[in-house]
């Protein structure tokens, strides 16, 4: 009888490969700086380097002069006691000479071989300026190129930026110029200051882009002081409109990044994500959705480079949990589940229901829903009792008090089986608006 | 403690325990509301401040808006934010409770908007049209300033008479310095009296004015005297020097008199009350090298707080219980107190033949006040059983139609806060006796609405239609 092996109870835990590839540019990690103050020199992109980033997009380079900036940029919007829950600048692109630029990148590049280091350039829309600027560039020893089509304030004012971005034309021109002369990938950064981010994300990748990176800033005003009417982060007492991100505008980019994962002209073109990420499961997210890196900027200038720390360690928790070893099993994973409503199934049922052991009766759900949505929450107040109930024959599964309720767990919202087949509206349209039952009450 | 109090420690040893919030500090905290509906802590509180509105106002950041929803609701919202006994009413409600979480700083918040009312250094609210009548108002505490205040607004001419130097009543004189200074009782009462009241300080009624004048020029009088004298414990050698009832003690630490600095070797309290328990932490604060806080029942029978007896304790007092004084020993000043052992059997205090002896130097008798009397036989106003002036609970008018009476003359000794609601609803009573079929509008809607609470309902569920 052959002797039974022993087994060690200890397994070595699994490699988890952190990296991405994203339009051929490698970085050991998904996690970049934005093109952003955060990267505006050598030292600084070493020393995040140093904390663990994977990769940084240069702030923007363009011509010489270099531009002159104003004082203060920076605004910010906070929320119920949160610093910073929008940020805005109306920053220009880098203030010093491109030479400078360029033999930081060189000296960052030669000591942080690994790392993803990406220029980001903006110049006037000729083809000589761009083959220049590419050129040198690529010379530097960049691993990518990030096209600055996307910049809200002061430079689309000169005919550049999202002025170049809001134009399908112009973008494809100005990427195909790019094209010629690069030798390293070509990412195109989208602005989200227009009707359908698709169309520029199409012309982009008619271009010969490699792949997209977006979203830039959102055109915004953080607002007036009431007490002197003068504008919020003025300049002397005037304001120009900014470029509005953080976290409050991730929302806005996630459907952004993921209309163009899930848009048949640009499925598989590659996609670096931006757009109020702050920490790793935000970072998931644009990854799931497409995202094959992704870039950060409030985030870091809210707290420093040191962030990387748990944005490396949750996204390499998050891998183990899900029992994924590389960057590549997941991304684009949910991309597939963004539909277009008429997609949407009718015959779907959901219901809410208040778990009485965990309401700590507030009744904001019951305001909520009673005074703004179907009336469907009753109290029972007998006995003193604080506690609603749904009332589950009118729910229209609507979410709004599970949304406002701020226990955790406590109001879930639960399928009902219908037995019936699904009916999406196409469907329902094309069968001649037959074959929907009602799955709700209206009143 | 220091057995030494240097001005330093003593100051230091009053410093508020509860300190303000800084804006930012406020905005985050109020951000924690979770602006209940029918919020519980409204109800908990008896002037039934809208709190989650008040909260909300300043996370929206309008602490001044914020101080009107306050002191719309209670005239002295200005220092019942530092004195209410809020772990007990508003906070002590709070869902958050619930939930095994800390809850809101509803007490913090208060005052952070109404210190924004003070600093802005205006009312947000004006006196009524001048309606011709006339109110007199007996005693200048919190039942009396608040009934005068909302007097005012529905424009009557209100008289306040007080018999001590100063206004404010035990707001002024009885709170805790660490709790609430003197200034800032007198700060509050200058800004409310903004409104117009005549103030008549150093008159009692019956000594130097008649209460059969103040009936006679006046369409009503509202009563708000408060309780008398300290009990007595009525044992031998309780007159001693070295005896003194709490209240005095509080007043003379209150009057940073100096000679009861340093001057106790060992004090002992007598009582089980929030009083009793004030008069050991100062005489702990005020330098006496050993406090006993000595009460005839045991710890679970005792009325005070438990979050004051937790002061007390920390302090370093230290509780004897089930302890009943015989009497009080010393020849020329005391030099203790002897005690005989209690038990509780079915309910009843037993004693059991077991006497001894606590040195001490100092005995603050602490077992509460006596019911005034004398000012319902001046007014020939009915009492109740057990000594509190009978009122009719609507209105808080009395056995006389045109007297009505509010405070610890009605309840037996409460809060400040129960003081304020009560002048608030004998305002509305007397003016709804004097005007009959008045209707709460203008100016005076909303305060009127919060006397018993108000909910406004939303649209009802479907299931409640049927």
């Amino acid at each position: 009888m052959k002797k039974p092996e022993r087994k060690s109870e200890r397994r070595p835990k699994a490699k988890i490969d952190l990296s991405v590839n994203c339009a051929g540019i490698k970085s050991p990690n998904p996690f970049w700086l934005a093109s952003a103050p955060p990267s505006n020199s050598g030292a600084q992109v070493m020393r995040a380097f140093e904390y663990g980033w994977g990769g940084a997009v240069w702030k923007t380079l363009g011509q010489d002069p270099p531009v002159i900036n104003v004082t203060s940029r920076y605004g910010s919007m906070d929320f119920g006691g949160q610093k910073i829950a929008g940020f805005n600048n109306i920053e220009l692109i880098t203030d010093r000479p491109l030479a400078t630029n360029l033999k930081e990148i060189y000296e960052v590049k030669k000591r942080f071989g690994d790392r993803a280091v990406i220029a980001s350039l903006m110049v006037p829309c000729e083809r000589d300026a761009w083959h220049e600027i590419v050129k040198k560039a690529c010379d530097a020893g960049s691993d990518g190129i990030e096209l600055n089509f996307g910049c809200p304030h002061g430079m689309s004012e000169r005919g550049m930026g999202a002025a170049v971005g809001q134009v399908p034309e112009y973008v494809k021109m100005v990427t195909e110029f790019v094209k010629e002369k690069s030798t390293v990938p070509v990412l195109v950064k989208l602005t989200p200051n227009v009707a359908d981010v698709r169309f520029a994300a199409r012309a982009a990748k008619q271009g010969g882009a490699d792949g997209v990176s977006l979203i830039n800033t959102i055109n915004s005003l953080m607002g007036v002081d009431v007490e002197t009417m003068v504008p919020k982060f003025a300049v002397g007492g005037k304001a120009a409109h900014g470029g509005y991100c953080g976290p409050a505008v991730k929302p806005i980019a996630l459907n952004m990044v993921s209309s163009i994962a899930t848009d048949p002209a640009t499925m598989g073109l590659p996609i670096s994500g931006i757009g109020g990420i702050s920490n790793w499961s935000d970072a998931v997210e644009f990854m799931l959705l497409g995202s094959s890196s992704v870039q950060l900027c409030t985030a870091v200038m809210h707290h420093g480079f040191r962030i990387i720390e748990d944005l490396n360690a949750g996204l390499e928790g998050w891998m183990r949990r899900q029992k994924f070893t590389k960057t590549t099993d997941f991304i684009g994973r949910t991309a597939p589940n963004i539909v277009e409503w008429k997609h949407l199934n009718l015959h779907h049922k959901t219901v809410a229901t208040i778990d009485k052991d965990k309401c700590i009766g507030c009744d904001v759900c019951y305001v909520s829903c009673n005074d703004t949505t179907h009336q469907c929450i009753a109290i029972d107040k007998k006995g003193g009792n604080r506690k609603p109930h749904v009332v589950q024959s009118d729910c229209v599964g609507c979410n709004l008090c599970s949304l406002v309720c701020p226990v955790d767990g406590c109001i879930t919202m639960t399928e009902v089986k219908t037995g019936l087949k699904p009916l999406t509206w196409e469907q329902y349209t094309k069968n001649g608006q037959k074959g929907y039952v009602k799955v709700y009450e209206t009143h | 403690m220091d057995s030494k109090t240097t001005n330093s420690v003593w100051r230091d040893n009053f410093a508020e325990l509860k300190k303000p919030l800084v804006r930012e500090a406020a905005r985050v905290e109020a951000s924690r509301c979770l602006y209940c509906y029918d919020a519980p802590c409204v109800k908990a509180c008896p002037t039934h401040i809208d709190i989650p509105r008040f909260i909300r106002q300043i996370a929206a950041a309008d602490p001044l808006g914020s101080g009107e929803t306050i002191l719309e609701a209670n005239a002295l919202g200005h220092s019942c934010a530092r004195v209410c006994p809020v772990e007990v009413l508003c906070e002590g409600d709070c869902v958050y409770h619930d939930w095994h979480e800390k809850p809101i700083e509803i007490a913090r918040l208060q005052r952070y908007a109404t210190d924004a009312v003070h600093r802005s250094g205006e009312l947000p609210f004006e006196p009524g049209e001048d309606n011709g009548k006339r109110v007199a108002v007996v005693g200048a505490g919190p039942a009396g300033v608040a009934c005068a205040v909302y007097l005012r607004r529905l424009g009557y001419a209100v008289s306040i008479f007080e018999k001590r130097p100063l206004p404010g009543g035990l707001n002024t004189f009885g709170v805790a310095e660490y709790k609430m200074d003197e200034k800032t009782s007198l700060e509050e009462l200058h800004l409310l009296f903004r409104l117009g009241c005549d103030v008549v300080t150093g008159k009692e009624i019956g000594k130097d004015l008649k209460a059969d004048q103040l009936l006679k020029d006046f369409d009503a009088v509202f009563l708000g005297v408060g309780l008398a004298k300290a009990k007595g414990l009525g044992i031998p050698g309780e007159n001693l020097p070295g005896v003194m009832d709490a209240l005095s003690f509080i007043e003379r630490v209150k009057n940073h008199d100096r000679k009861v600095l340093d001057s106790s070797a060992v004090t002992v309290v007598i009582g089980g009350g929030n009083t009793a328990i004030d008069a050991a932490t100062q005489s702990k604060r005020t330098g006496a090298g050993e406090v006993i806080l000595a009460y005839r029942r045991g710890r679970e029978d005792m009325s005070a707080y438990d979050f004051e007896v937790d002061l007390a304790k920390t302090d370093g007092a230290v509780l004897l219980m089930n302890a009943a004084p015989v009497r009080v020993l010393g020849k020329k000043k005391v030099e203790g107190v002897e005690f005989v052992r209690t038990k509780t059997v079915k309910g009843k205090l037993v004693e059991i033949k077991d006497t001894f002896v606590v040195k001490c130097d100092r005995v603050i008798k602490a077992i509460g006040q006596e019911k005034d009397k004398g000012i319902a036989g001046l007014f020939g106003v009915k009492l109740n059983d057990n000594g509190t002036v009978k009122v009719e609970p609507k209105t808080l008018a009395t056995s006389n139609r045109n007297i009505f009476a509010g405070g610890d003359l009605i309840n037996g000794g409460k809060e400040v806060v129960n003081a304020a609601a009560d002048g608030k609803r004998a305002a509305w009573g007397i003016h709804t006796t004097l005007h009959p079929g008045a209707k709460p509008d203008g100016d005076n809607a909303y305060w009127v609405s919060t006397i018993d609470g108000r909910v406004v309902a939303p649209i009802q569920p479907r299931e409640e239609h049927v």
